[in-house]
């Protein structure tokens, strides 16, 4: 568009010596335990106090000698006042644990709530404020009916020019996909035809087809996880036959809202190597945000990740809408406090915020998992696919990069604050080997996982967190 | 005393509480949870403060974006935002034409609650000429099978001004037709 003559071309600067990339990280940091209830359209035998309880109950039966007298205190989150319609909720999560007088602190950062809880943890204990730091995460959203629900997830877009047009977060990833394919596919396979609305329609039609491979993996890895609010065997065609939601999002491609809860505690070295043996270290930690509207994001220059070249972006206009600044940023931060320099062949699995199949796809991108405008052919490769299971589809390079192997919030579900959380403890039992225990099933466990990335998204991509685990053991 | 109906399903409790504003949850552990409705309704006193030209503008039938003072940066927003979100300065107001192209589009089957009588809707990002960030509409006067990236578009403006951002949207411009 015209508009990038005068647009501004940033990049995110380095808080860090980048000769020194440990120098300001603090102490070493490890995830030991987790638990996570199982995600329900709604629990109504348990408040989100005795959901938080239970999830934390599992964790510290997992570890024995981490007792409660050794958490020196928590950070709690969940996102949305007006589920829970209760001011101070995560003091009565503090208070039911029987946690009090020891500190904590309420974390809201919209869809990435869990994710950023996890962080605000991990910096507790790397400051050294705490040596054992609980991160306890839910939401309830069966307190209102759906579309009510909808309504409330909107009010995290701008109140005064986003809401009012229809207040629809769906119908916000919608405008980022149709730009995404456009950008990808129309100006990609379907460069050749000249008339612009066919091209545009046969582009469309083969972007929905590619997001409904997201949603068959996803429900289909998710019938081997217990904790799954939807695990279910889906074709393409059933995907793209479910109900249109906002064009061209199908309602098998996008989460829904559940209630649950999860927790992960994260100590320093030396308690780590006593509560267990088998504790992950978090190697990276992320952050990155980019405007609040969609309309205002920028159309600049791509920030590279050390495996890409410039020649790789010529041309392109970015973020535009079509991408997450955000998720770039923070995997950048991430993937260098971590060593990272080419994420596909140094991670082993990534747990990813798919709250719409569309944006799993836009964040492989995003963490570099292939190149901007690959998303799709990625895809069909299989490479984001577990290996040996039956998807019902050829996916010849399946088990690259399992992507979401738990299901994802397609079919995990998304109790927005304990969302980031269960992405944590899914990917502590990869790296532990411990999927088998933990679910009474080791299909989706990664033979030899040794390290991962959890990555947390919110409102639009207006902020992301991003962090990296490592087997400690 | 009557006590409140049971179920085993919550979507039979949800529809109860519209009928009688109390039902019992038996889960499959044969626990009673009692379930309640509880209403809330709030009216707030909204300011559009720095950002109050904008509304008043459409009131008459204008479309004001901001254009950043600063004589290195000039950055032209299809939004407003009294201060500049590259360099930091101080913006003013410009007119914007009412003249623009669908930068992305969706159209919405459902929305939220407040917004589901109105479905289906079209929702467009529009660009202009010259102006360097998008501006969120509604598009009306044509459906999902009409609409495409690029297309050319126009701003309208009710005459019954409600001061919202719905005050102004877009209809296909029939003059590129």
């Amino acid at each position: 568009m015209s508009a990038t003559a005068s647009s501004p071309e940033r990049r995110p600067e380095s808080r860090r010596d980048p000769e020194s990339p440990h120098a300001s990280t603090g102490r070493k940091v490890y995830l030991v335990t987790g638990g996570v209830t199982k995600f329900a359209k709604a629990h109504p035998g348990m408040d989100f106090r005795l959901m938080v309880k239970k999830a934390y109950d599992y964790a510290l039966k997992d570890t024995p000698n981490l007792t409660r007298d050794r958490i020196d205190g928590s950070r709690i989150s969940y996102f949305s006042d007006h589920f829970s319609r209760q001011l101070k909720a995560a003091s009565m999560v503090q208070d039911y644990l029987g946690l009090n007088p020891k500190g904590s602190v309420r974390i809201e950062w919209g869809g990435a709530t869990g994710g950023e809880c996890f962080q605000a943890a991990y910096e507790a204990v790397a400051s050294g404020r705490m040596d054992v730091c609980l991160a306890a995460g839910y939401e309830t959203m069966s307190r209102v009916a759906t579309w009510k629900g909808n309504e409330f997830i909107a009010l995290a877009s701008d109140t005064n020019f986003d809401f009012p047009l229809g207040g629809f977060y769906t119908g916000y990833y919608a405008l980022m996909v149709v730009r995404h394919i456009y950008e990808y596919l129309r100006r990609g396979k379907f460069a050749g035809i000249t008339d612009e609305r066919e091209a545009q329609r046969r582009a469309i039609a083969e972007g929905q087809r590619i997001m409904s491979w997201v949603s068959v993996k996803n429900h289909l890895n998710a019938l081997y996880n217990p904790y799954a609010q939807y695990p279910k065997r889906l074709t393409v065609e059933d995907v793209l036959a479910s109900e249109m939601i906002s064009y061209p999002l199908t309602r098998e491609q996008i989460c829904t809202m559940s209630d649950g809860a999860a927790v992960a505690v994260l100590c320093d070295e030396s308690r780590a190597r006593e509560f267990t043996d088998h504790p992950v270290r978090v190697t990276g930690v992320g952050c990155g945000t980019d405007t609040m509207r969609l309309a205002d994001r920028p159309f600049g220059k791509v920030p590279r990740f050390p495996h890409e070249t410039e020649n790789d972006y010529a041309g392109l206009s970015y973020p535009g809408v079509h991408s997450f600044r955000a998720g770039r940023a923070a995997g950048l931060e991430a993937y260098r406090m971590a060593g990272i320099v080419n994420p596909i062949k140094e991670l082993d699995f990534v747990e990813l915020h798919d709250a719409y199949a569309s944006s799993e796809i836009q964040t492989y991108e995003d963490l570099g998992l292939c190149r901007y405008g690959e998303g799709y052919d990625f895809t069909l490769s299989g490479a984001p696919f577990l290996k040996g299971l039956d998807y019902g589809l050829e996916v010849p390079k399946a088990g690259t990069i399992p992507v979401n192997p738990s299901g994802g919030l397609i079919a995990c579900g998304h109790p927005v604050g304990a969302t980031g959380l269960m992405q944590a403890v899914f990917a502590l039992w990869q790296l532990q080997g411990t999927v088998d225990k933990h679910f009474g099933d080791g299909t989706l466990q990664i033979a030899g996982a040794k390290r991962g990335a959890i990555h947390s998204h919110a409102g639009t991509g207006s902020s992301v967190t991003v962090s990296i685990l490592e087997r400690g053991f | 005393m009557p006590r409140p109906l049971a179920f085993d399903k919550f979507r039979d409790v949800q529809s109860e509480l519209g009928r009688s504003g109390s039902a019992i949850f038996r889960d499959a552990q044969g626990s009673e949870n009692l379930v309640i409705r509880d209403p809330y309704a709030i009216e707030y006193i909204h300011s559009y403060a720095e950002d109050s030209p904008f509304f008043l503008g459409l009131a008459e039938g204008k479309l004001l974006g901001s254009r950043c003072t600063s004589g290195s940066c000039g950055f032209r927003y299809a939004t407003p935002r009294s201060n500049c979100m590259v360099c930091g300065e101080p913006t003013d107001w410009f007119e914007l034409p009412k003249s623009g192209r669908v930068h992305s589009w969706t159209t919405c089957h459902f929305g939220s609650e407040a917004f589901l009588s109105e479905t289906p809707y079209n929702l467009a990002l529009v660009e202009f000429d010259k102006v360097g960030s998008l501006l969120l509409g509604r598009l009306k006067d044509c459906t999902e099978p009409e609409i495409y990236v690029g297309m050319p578009v126009v701003a309208r403006f009710t005459d019954r001004p409600k001061y919202r951002i719905t005050d102004v949207w877009f209809v296909p411009d029939q003059t590129h037709r």
